[in-house]
């Protein structure tokens, strides 16, 4: 088990980064498709509500096998030889595909919800599209999103062990090893259960302290 | 001598000819025409979806109208109708909308202060974004209007602690930071509760006393009989009847004016 330690803390390190590198690529790849899915041109609104409704529709694990191998196979193509795609920049892609898809509708939904009286009373005043949106809706938007974003965050950690499967070297996999190559998987899948539970913690303490922080005055 | 048509009007006040817009396959406005000189104050009365709302809407282009024409302090606002071939009705110019906007204070029937301000916030994000003033400077201009409205102590009150009443007055406010030449009012009191309609309609009538040019859409015929000094009746998207405010409420010519008045008494 010792020798695994070190395995562990690498492997730590690798799905913390992952979750980080994914989660906020996904969510400026969701803000980006809330407002296409909001915007007035119908073709981009069309376009982006396909992406969502088809991510959210397929599995996860799906999802990454089809990147990963379909890089491989494209980039093999254009090089003429056979490469295959680095496990972690697979990983990145797909979470952030899927992160983006989930975020999006979660921005979305809290993007309605804000009346648009108080957007007509920016523009009423003479505010540029843009100033109105940076005043009125994205404040109060991300305040309304925060919770469901902290369940989303929660989600990615957890999916994070799925990119194992291409053989990324991440907590789950270093605990898979371990469980085949000590014949003790009940010490190395809690070990790794105890990790993962440990990230999602802390997920949940940053996003509480976000809520608290950006609740709205007054209320 | 003879009155002065539409087209030799002065290059001021807010004037709008032929104005369509359908709405959910409604006629809401059936080629209205209106004008409003400087220093009037014009109340739009009728009953509810007689489109009253709607062409108060048209003016800064909040709704943008199907076909007609629109002129705000002379200058002719840039829009393209809607087309035969089903082309939406659209603004062409939106920089000269925005400026247009910026010089027409618009006070709404559910207020739509932004919650996640304070009352004085409220009031300076229109002046420091729209007209580049500096905050410190837009936050005296913003507390002059507040104590304008009576609200001087709720400077940094959110909406949500301000009643129906105080919150309109805010609003009030940050319509007047903007130092409008023109304000509109869509049913201001519609939403408050009784004993809250007398606070804002003084703060009103203060303003009509400055000799302000305002556009008031209501349903207080007292108060529109008090403060405006012409009144118009619109009638399934038509204005039925106007006249100078003496004459629209002591002797209405239309029957149906007539028995409105007589219904909203």
């Amino acid at each position: 088990m010792d020798g695994f330690m070190l395995q562990f803390v690498n492997g730590l390190k690798t799905t913390v980064l992952l979750a980080l590198v994914s989660g906020a690529l996904g969510m400026a790849l969701g803000l980006l498709a809330a407002a296409g899915r909001l915007s007035r041109w119908r073709a981009v609104s069309v376009m982006v509500g396909f992406y969502t409704t088809i991510i959210r529709g397929v599995p996860e694990l799906i999802i990454i096998l089809l990147i990963y191998f379909g890089g491989t196979v494209a980039i093999s193509a254009f090089f003429g030889r056979y490469v295959e795609v680095n496990a972690f920049l697979a990983g990145v892609v797909s979470l952030t595909v899927v992160f983006g898809a989930y975020t999006a509708e979660i921005f979305r939904g809290a993007v309605l919800s804000i009346p648009t009286g108080q957007i007509e009373a920016a523009r009423s005043l003479g505010l540029h599209p843009w100033q109105a949106w940076l005043l009125v809706i994205l404040p109060q938007m991300l305040r309304i999103a925060l919770p469901a974003l902290a369940n989303q965050w929660i989600s990615l950690v957890k999916e994070t062990s799925l990119i194992s499967i291409v053989g990324l070297t991440d907590i789950m996999r270093v605990a898979a090893i371990g469980a085949g190559s000590l014949r003790a998987p009940l010490t190395f899948y809690l070990a790794a259960s105890a990790l993962y539970l440990a990230l999602t913690s802390l997920a949940l303490v940053i996003f509480n302290l976000l809520e608290r922080r950006f609740a709205v005055p007054g209320r | 001598m003879h009155e002065p048509t539409v087209k030799e009007l002065p290059a001021h006040g807010v004037r709008a000819e032929r104005i369509e817009k359908r709405l959910g396959g409604n006629d809401v406005l059936r080629g209205v025409d209106l004008i409003v000189r400087t220093g009037e104050i014009l109340s739009i009365l009728g009953s509810s979806g007689s489109g009253k709302s709607t062409l108060l809407r048209c003016l800064n282009l909040l709704t943008v109208p199907d076909s007609g024409d629109i002129w705000v302090h002379g200058e002719k606002l840039a829009i393209r109708s809607e087309s035969q071939h089903g082309g939406q009705a659209e603004i062409l110019d939106h920089r000269q909308v925005r400026r247009v906007r910026a010089s027409m204070g618009m006070v709404f029937q559910s207020f739509n202060l932004w919650p996640h301000m304070t009352a004085l916030e409220n009031v300076t994000e229109g002046p420091v974004l729209v007209k580049g003033i500096r905050r410190n400077a837009a936050a005296d201009l913003g507390r002059h209007y507040l104590a304008k409205v009576g609200l001087s102590d709720k400077a940094g009150a959110y909406p949500r602690h301000l009643s129906g009443g105080q919150q309109q007055r805010v609003a009030i406010a940050r319509a007047l930071a903007m130092e409008p030449r023109v304000l509109l009012f869509d049913e201001p009191t519609s939403a408050l509760d009784p004993e809250l309609v007398g606070e804002v309609l003084r703060v009103m009538a203060t303003l009509a006393d400055e000799g302000r040019t305002m556009v008031i859409v209501t349903h207080e015929l007292a108060f529109a009989r008090e403060v405006s000094t012409r009144a118009a009746f619109m009638h399934r998207g038509l204005i039925e009847e106007e006249s100078p405010s003496q004459k629209f409420f002591s002797s209405p010519v239309s029957g149906r004016l007539r028995s409105f008045l007589a219904s909203h008494r």
